[in-house]
């Protein structure tokens, strides 16, 4: 099903007329409503006129995280505060958090977008469906609400906490669906067991799972043991929160509501716009926003475009699973290098664990590169009893990350389970370099 | 007839061979002989022990990298010459010799190899009546 198909599935061509038009009408809003980004254009000699059309974005200026920090609280809300009804706050793990103010409008397309998330997974207004983000500043709770309550299906506010509780509640009223983290799922899952409710006891049948990453394997997992189909919720609050992107029945790749949210993949050092396919750090242009805009913002996820018609029949732009992080950059030697290049090529080779530790150093002035990983137990077989058979086993690893990192990397093989399990992004890496 | 050699990953650092021998002591495993094909950063530490399957698992069980390796063990007089007779008649049936280590057990030579051909070498122990012992006999010696 499709929630609105006059714009998911509209052709290309429209699209980006649409997408042109209401570019313009934003750039001229902020310019005359938000002095930061007047300044920005001014200083590049821009005029919202300049702005015609989606290509056109190109000459504007990105907005970082740090530009929404220095203009903390309020600096870049570009609607009056009488005409905000809500304001939401991201964690501030790292200084202040960003306020984000919506207006009854920006709470509309939000609702909007999250009934056609929702749809696109199969939830309708005979659902009972759970919410089980956490209410409160965070967006999840009450992003995922609105749109339950939008398409009319009956919405179970859980929140976060009191699992055992909340599983009673799913098997006793016969709970569809979902909204929650991963590994929430997962929690559940083991929750379950340990209260000996079996998934034919409950009738969950679909998972709206999102706020932070997850793997195919984990989605295979969390499916087979809650017995449903799980799909991705991507958002983040600066632009508006869950229901900036969705997986629909396909499950190949996330459905931007790109009439709304206007995304692009760019360089992150180059800060040039990348082709689509090519990955790269991921550009979110809100282009109806009233309350806080943003321009260009880099959300520091990695990730690739997909254009073309999916097999569902929208036409709406997807995007991959989110492959990392552009802070956890590292430059070696010139190059740049994303731990979540040597994940995926470790992950693609079942001799190793799926652990992996780069380590950086400096040696003689020039920069070395370290690979460790984790020989995995059940393929170390008979062959491995002499040092040519387990070198011939780096050499193959080694010379698939200089393909993949355009560097070479010295692989150094580990003992199983001897490399720090973590879920960190910044524990994959050890820089030795003192510069 | 072949025997079963374990081959076990060890990292270069202290605490790795512990642990091995450590599972091995447990498990109540007699080790035969042993040798370390090193390298700068690991080794491959090979064993012939007394029951080599269970060894292996319970090695497994210990989250130890290990596998088991098929090498031939012969018997040879204890005398000045017999390795080089040996090992001349499979270099004369070009069967390469991957590795060997030796020991003395009971007054009598074992020599540990692994070949290329393990089918070939089979043929040149049996033709040229060399004394391949088994897991058994080679246990009881120990």
């Amino acid at each position: 099903m499709i929630w609105n198909p006059n714009k998911e599935c509209m052709s290309r061509d429209e699209m980006s007329a649409l997408q042109g038009k209401r570019l313009h009408k934003m750039v001229e809003y902020v310019y005359h409503n938000v002095p930061f980004y007047r300044h920005k254009l001014q200083e590049l000699d821009i005029r919202p006129d300049d702005i015609q059309s989606i290509e056109d974005i190109r000459k504007l200026p990105f907005t970082t995280k740090k530009d929404l920090r220095d203009n903390y609280p309020f600096g870049l809300q570009a609607a009056p505060q009488s005409q905000i009804i809500r304001v939401h706050a991201s964690s501030g793990t790292t200084g202040n958090p960003t306020i984000v103010g919506y207006t009854r409008k920006d709470i509309g397309v939000w609702s909007e977008c999250m009934a056609r998330c929702l749809t696109a997974y199969g939830v309708t207004r005979d659902d009972l469906f759970s919410v089980s983000y956490g209410y409160g500043l965070f967006t999840g709770g009450l992003g995922a609400h609105y749109g339950v309550e939008h398409i009319g299906a009956s919405v179970i506010p859980a929140g976060t906490g009191n699992t055992e509780k909340h599983l009673k509640l799913i098997r006793d009223l016969g709970i569809t669906g979902i909204a929650c983290t991963p590994s929430y799922a997962l929690y559940l899952a083991e929750t379950m067991d340990k209260l000996g409710i079996k998934k034919e006891d409950i009738r969950l049948r679909v998972g709206a799972f999102g706020a932070e990453p997850w793997t195919e394997n984990m989605r295979q997992e969390i499916q087979e043991r809650l017995g449903l189909k799980g799909y991705n919720l991507y958002g983040l609050s600066e632009v508006m929160g869950p229901s900036v992107s969705y997986e629909c029945q396909m499950q190949h790749g996330s459905h931007i509501c790109e009439d709304h949210f206007y995304p692009e993949i760019i360089n992150p050092v180059t800060l040039e716009s990348l082709p689509a396919g090519q990955t790269g750090e991921l550009v979110f242009t809100t282009l109806t926003k009233e309350g806080m805009p943003v321009i260009r913002y880099r959300t520091r996820d990695l990730c690739s475009l997909l254009p073309g018609t999916c097999d569902c029949g929208r036409t709406s732009v997807r995007m991959g699973r989110i492959e990392g992080r552009s802070d956890d950059m590292l430059i070696i030697r010139g190059i740049n290098v994303f731990p979540s290049q040597v994940e995926s090529v470790v992950l693609s080779m079942p001799e190793f664990a799926p652990r992996y530790m780069l380590v950086v150093d400096r040696v003689n002035n020039l920069d070395t590169l370290q690979v460790q990983v984790e020989i995995r137990q059940e393929y170390f077989t008979g062959v491995f009893d002499t040092p040519a058979a387990v070198d011939q086993l780096e050499k193959k690893l080694a010379s698939k990350l200089k393909s993949v990192l355009s560097i070479a990397a010295k692989v150094q093989l580990k003992a199983p389970n001897t490399i720090e399990r973590s879920q960190g992004k910044s524990a994959h890496v050890i820089d030795k370099r003192k510069l | 007839m072949t025997i079963h050699q374990l081959s076990i990953f060890i990292e270069n650092r202290s605490g790795t061979l512990i642990k091995v021998l450590d599972a091995l002591k447990q498990a109540g495993i007699q080790i035969i002989a042993s040798t370390i094909a090193d390298t700068a950063e690991y080794g491959i530490y090979r064993l012939i022990c007394s029951e080599p399957m269970r060894a292996c698992e319970e090695l497994k069980k210990a989250g130890v990298a290990v596998a088991l390796s098929e090498v031939f063990a012969l018997e040879l007089d204890n005398e000045p010459g017999r390795a080089a007779d040996a090992v001349k008649m499979f270099s004369e049936a070009d069967i390469s010799i991957t590795y060997m280590y030796s020991f003395l057990l009971r007054g009598k030579g074992i020599l540990i190899f692994r070949t290329d051909n393990n089918e070939h070498a089979q043929d040149v122990i049996r033709t040229k009546g060399l004394k391949s012992i088994g897991e058994d006999a080679l246990s009881a010696l120990a």
